[in-house]
């Protein structure tokens, strides 16, 4: 058992990894920029150390300033959340030759499933299904990147292989637009990722997004937990996400799970991870790999039972895995919503002094939230203030009550997107289920 | 009291799920608690926020401690990375600056050590070190006061 950890992070998922932290009776580091003294998990943390300003650059991202709170603390493992560090190889690089545990996989497989166009070859030597596509870099050749297109057939879709999560790509209709969207994807890619290399894969123009959760151990055991349906997003951004994905049998969750397990075993995977993938015309096609805790892990620890947080934190201390594959039921349907400080209409950002928050509850209800009355949200970092979850036994009776919590909600000071959300469990078509990715952007009129 | 005495204490207190002995003995006495009534240990001395205390802070930037006023034009030199805290050069070794000395705008006031790297840490003022506020070997945070000094 790792015996004191340091959070790599902040908000909702620093106090997630705390309260896994707390059960399992590790000590915590909180380590915090100037601007997050408050946060509810750094009150609560054994330790805390300021490790810088507010700009994310100077603290959240500062390797050597993590680094450093470690040694001046004696942690032992280093937990990096999502966003931030969590998908730097380097930084878990650094971090192990500190002499630290990453509660992560190995470098090189952040490497490797960080880098889109390896991870893709990764996964078709896997047996994995993946999206039809150049399967390699894009050459300066015209006459090849024209003929590549033509084989995959327009739409095409070119994407930054440093890129991921919805960022540097571009879609192309025809072969007049092809060769200037490849120069500019391969400038806008150097800019954003400090790499220009772009490949080219079939693009699906009404995908759901459905994703599967895996855990590996050091032992040699992988197993999955199921999928997720993610596809209500604006701009690339998740907004509600299921489980289980409205419309998958058993059959093609045992078929697709364990797919999604060998792959693991195949490239040495260890910890909690999540393979994507877009699902189109019973479908599936896998697009990237996150070797890291998602947003989005409460619904399946919801229909499963299974604590993802504790066990990546199990894991990275040694531990063979709790559960194998035939002691992992599902049950129910949890929905998850993510509740932003934004405005619920312009999606402006909304920071300022929570004056009073009042979170919802009541059977299958689960609030993640870093809030309290009188907690001043900050402007520096990202808007995500709480995820309110709702289980039930059926789809219906999970709607029902994220209804109930929905309207349950007080948070006075800020502007949210509960009023978003509770639209959005209004539609007709989100009640049917199985809506593709660009449902909610047509919906609201952005596209 | 005996220091065994005091030892066996704390071992009992460890093993066992009471929180709190206090034992007396004639004149003297001894309390050992295992919960800290300061609540989360910080490492910026003074300006740490008590358990459960809400902490407003305002969105402009600026360190965890606004400065403070040091007393007739003393000015805080912070921490601007976290480290071990170093008095001088090397162990053993004459501290850099003692309460006293006369600094000017560049001079190397201490040593923040982290990742195995010695970084020197240079006064940004000009005047006499009037406080030293860490001792030597201790971990300091971003922003925590080092010393003050006085024009």
């Amino acid at each position: 058992m790792l015996e004191k950890v340091l959070i790599a992070n902040r908000g909702e998922i620093a106090l997630r990894v705390l309260r896994a932290c707390q059960e399992l009776g590790i000590k915590t580091v909180a380590v915090h920029s100037t601007a997050d003294a408050g946060l509810k998990h750094v009150l609560l943390a054994d330790e805390t150390v300021c490790i810088g300003p507010p700009p994310s650059s100077d603290s959240y991202l500062n390797m050597p300033a993590i680094i450093a709170a470690a040694e001046v603390t004696d942690a032992v493992a280093i937990h990096p959340g999502y966003g931030f560090l969590s998908e730097n190889a380097d930084f878990a690089e650094r971090v192990q030759e500190s002499g630290f545990v990453f509660i992560g996989p190995e470098p090189d497989t952040i490497r490797l499933m960080g880098d889109k166009v390896s991870a893709i070859a990764a996964m078709r030597a896997a047996g994995v299904p993946c999206v039809p596509g150049s399967d390699g870099v894009l050459a300066d050749d015209n006459e090849e990147n024209a003929r590549l297109a033509r084989d995959i057939g327009y739409p095409v879709i070119i994407k930054a292989a440093g890129g991921g999560g919805g960022r540097g790509m571009r879609v192309v209709n025809s072969e007049a637009s092809l060769f200037n969207a490849i120069s500019i994807t391969q400038g806008e890619a150097l800019a954003a990722f400090g790499n220009e290399q772009v490949y080219m894969e079939k693009y699906l123009e009404r995908p759901r997004h459905i994703e599967f959760q895996v855990l590996a151990d050091n032992h040699g055991n992988a197993i999955h937990l199921g999928e997720r349906d993610c596809s209500m997003q604006r701009r690339h951004q998740k907004v509600v996400e299921e489980a289980p994905a409205p419309g998958i049998t058993t059959e093609v969750r045992t078929r697709m799970g364990a797919r999604c397990a060998e792959a693991c075993l195949d490239i040495g995977y260890r910890g909690a991870g999540t393979f994507e993938f877009l699902f189109q015309d019973g479908e599936f096609f896998f697009i990237e790999m996150n070797t890291r805790i998602q947003v989005e892990h409460p619904v399946t620890e919801m229909v499963t039972g299974i604590d993802i947080v504790k066990a990546q934190i199990l894991i990275a201390g040694g531990d063979p895995l709790l559960q194998r594959q035939a002691d992992v039921q599902w049950s129910g349907h949890a929905i998850e919503c993510r509740i932003n400080a934004e405005d619920p209409k312009t999606f402006m950002p909304s920071p300022g002094t929570v004056d009073l928050w009042h979170a919802p509850g009541g059977p299958g209800i689960r609030v993640d939230s870093h809030l309290y009355g009188g907690y001043a949200v900050p402007p520096h970092y990202d808007s995500l203030i709480a995820k309110v979850v709702a289980h039930g036994d059926s789809r219906e009776s999970a709607i029902a009550r994220m209804n109930t919590a929905l309207s349950e909600i007080v948070v006075e000071g800020i502007r949210t997107n509960v009023p978003l959300h509770q639209e959005i469990c209004q539609h007709a078509a989100f009640k049917t289920g199985g809506t593709d990715i660009n449902y909610l952007e047509k919906r609201l009129g952005l596209k | 009291m005996d220091i065994r005495k005091v030892k066996k204490l704390i071992e009992l207190l460890q093993e066992s799920g009471i929180a709190e002995i206090e034992i007396s003995e004639g004149e003297e006495s001894v309390r050992i608690s295992r919960y800290s009534t300061a609540g989360p240990t910080t490492l910026v001395q003074g300006t740490a926020a008590p358990a459960g205390a809400v902490q407003q802070l305002g969105l402009t930037e600026g360190a965890i401690a606004a400065p403070a006023d040091a007393g007739r034009g003393g000015h805080e030199v912070t921490a601007p990375m976290v480290g071990t805290f170093y008095a001088g050069p090397a162990p053993g070794a004459k501290p850099f600056v003692e309460i006293g000395t006369e600094v000017a705008v560049g001079d190397t006031l201490c040593i923040l050590e982290a990742m195995k790297m010695m970084n020197q840490i240079e006064s940004d003022f000009s005047g006499r070190v009037v406080s030293i506020l860490v001792e030597n070997g201790a971990p300091v945070e971003f922003g925590q006061v080092l010393f003050i000094v006085e024009e």
